[in-house]
């Protein structure tokens, strides 16, 4: 095989410089042909680096564990449930993590993952480490994450194959009871909703 | 397509590394990757351009980033499409290589809208269908069947028993869009497979596997027998 790997330890079959000037060749083609505008691109790519990220999704969980209310219509429909948030874009299937069972997203055919809330997801994510092992030995594969789960608590695994994305609602974590919405959305992490961390306790920060 | 990219189950990949305080985009061609991916998604639907990245060469597949096989995708089809030519792109690389770019600047703001507005609609795919032939709680057995095109079943699914745990509605089927064969909507259910149905003795414990699946990936089963 050719290619190398670069400064991240990522495999690439042609060298960045090449990747780096066929990306731009073709967008100057399709500009060319007016089909897209460097503009479109660059709101696009800012908005991925700057708006939409997992501070989005923590905020829904957080409304979750303040509000049973919420919480029920976020399980029975994630999609409208999150519009009431102002979150949009996805059809959305929310799966809650309780003391008996625990949820793992993950999508074994390509990389599927609910942007709209967590954002673009992480190279680990998409990496054919996670994808081909997440569904085969999930306990293993939590282990490495840090997470070790005794064999009384179900996996429950959601292979991401169609348009649908899967978020987990982590459980609350303990001596949180007096803390704010807004400081419980700090809790909250992107691994958690992906169901490969749980979330600490404030004190075990 | 039994394809390099269904790769659930498949052993000897070794650890999940991760990285720490990971940006975004490693460099600044995978943002353009990405958002010119998001631009034209008017010239071509998802099914179509995942299918493109299934059919990389598998020695290629393995040994790209995963923007490289967006890239490679997306050229593929653009080129199927003849939106561009191969030649075309290669010369623009030469031009650009130069110092000169022809492109004349173009500004488009209902693109940039339509674009925008995509974070924040609902997405298309759900449309109406005929109604559901499962329900919760029905027993099911995937077909096993080894299409040369796109599918959403993944191999290690293909054959096994199953439960079906939601019934989602009626979405667009890939195995027909990615071919120009039509949205063919109809119902998409979660379906449950328990550990050992899909790996056998050496499964782990309690652990298992929910598969979104289009009902013509399905057959009705008979009741299971008790196996404990």
């Amino acid at each position: 095989m050719s290619g190398a790997r670069d400064e991240h330890g990522h495999h690439h079959r042609e060298p960045e410089s090449v990747l780096s000037l066929r990306v731009r060749a073709l967008e100057s083609l399709l500009i060319e042909k007016k089909l897209v505008s460097s503009e479109a691109v660059d709101r696009i790519v800012g908005a991925y680096e700057q708006d939409i990220g997992p501070h989005n999704g923590a905020k829904v969980v957080a409304r979750a564990w303040v509000d049973p209310a919420y919480r029920q219509r976020l399980l029975a429909d994630g999609t409208a449930a999150i519009e009431e948030l102002g979150f949009g874009g996805v059809d959305l299937q929310v799966v809650e993590n309780t003391p008996g069972v625990h949820n793992l997203v993950v999508c074994t055919l390509c990389s599927c993952y609910p942007h709209a809330l967590i954002g673009l997801p992480p190279v680990w994510y998409k990496s054919f480490e996670y994808r081909s092992r997440a569904v085969r030995e999930p306990r293993v594969v939590l282990r490495e994450f840090g997470v070790d789960l005794p064999e009384s608590v179900e996996i429950r695994i959601w292979d991401s194959s169609a348009e649908l994305r899967y978020l987990v609602l982590p459980q609350r974590p303990p001596g949180t009871a007096r803390l704010s919405e807004t400081a419980l959305a700090e809790l909250v992490t992107r691994d958690a909703m992906i169901g490969v961390a749980v979330v600490p306790a404030p004190a075990a920060r | 397509m039994n394809g390099i990219h269904d790769m659930g189950g498949m052993h000897g990949f070794g650890r999940v590394e991760r990285e720490k305080n990971e940006p975004v985009f490693h460099a600044a061609w995978e943002g353009r990757v990405f958002g010119l991916t998001r631009a034209y998604r008017h010239l071509f639907n998802i099914d179509e351009s995942r299918h493109a990245i299934e059919r990389m060469a598998p020695i290629d597949y393995l040994g790209s980033s995963y923007y490289e096989r967006w890239l490679d995708g997306n050229v593929r089809l653009l080129v199927e499409k003849g939106v561009i030519t191969r030649e075309e792109l290669e010369r623009r690389m030469a031009q650009l290589a130069s110092g000169t770019d022809p492109a004349p600047p173009h500004s488009d703001p209902k693109l940039l809208e339509r674009m925008l507005r995509v974070t924040k609609e609902r997405p298309h795919y759900r449309q109406p269908g005929p109604p559901p032939r499962f329900a919760t709680g029905h027993r099911v057995l995937t077909r096993n069947d080894a299409p040369v095109g796109h599918t959403r079943l993944p191999r290690y699914a293909r054959g096994k028993h199953g439960v079906i745990d939601r019934v989602h509605g009626s979405y667009i089927f890939p195995d027909t869009n990615a071919h120009g064969q039509g949205e063919q909507p109809h119902a998409l259910y979660s379906v449950r497979f328990d550990a050992a149905e899909l790996w056998g003795g050496s499964a782990e414990p309690c652990a298992p596997v929910h598969i979104d699946l289009w009902e013509r990936y399905l057959e009705p089963a008979a009741p299971a027998r008790s196996t404990s």
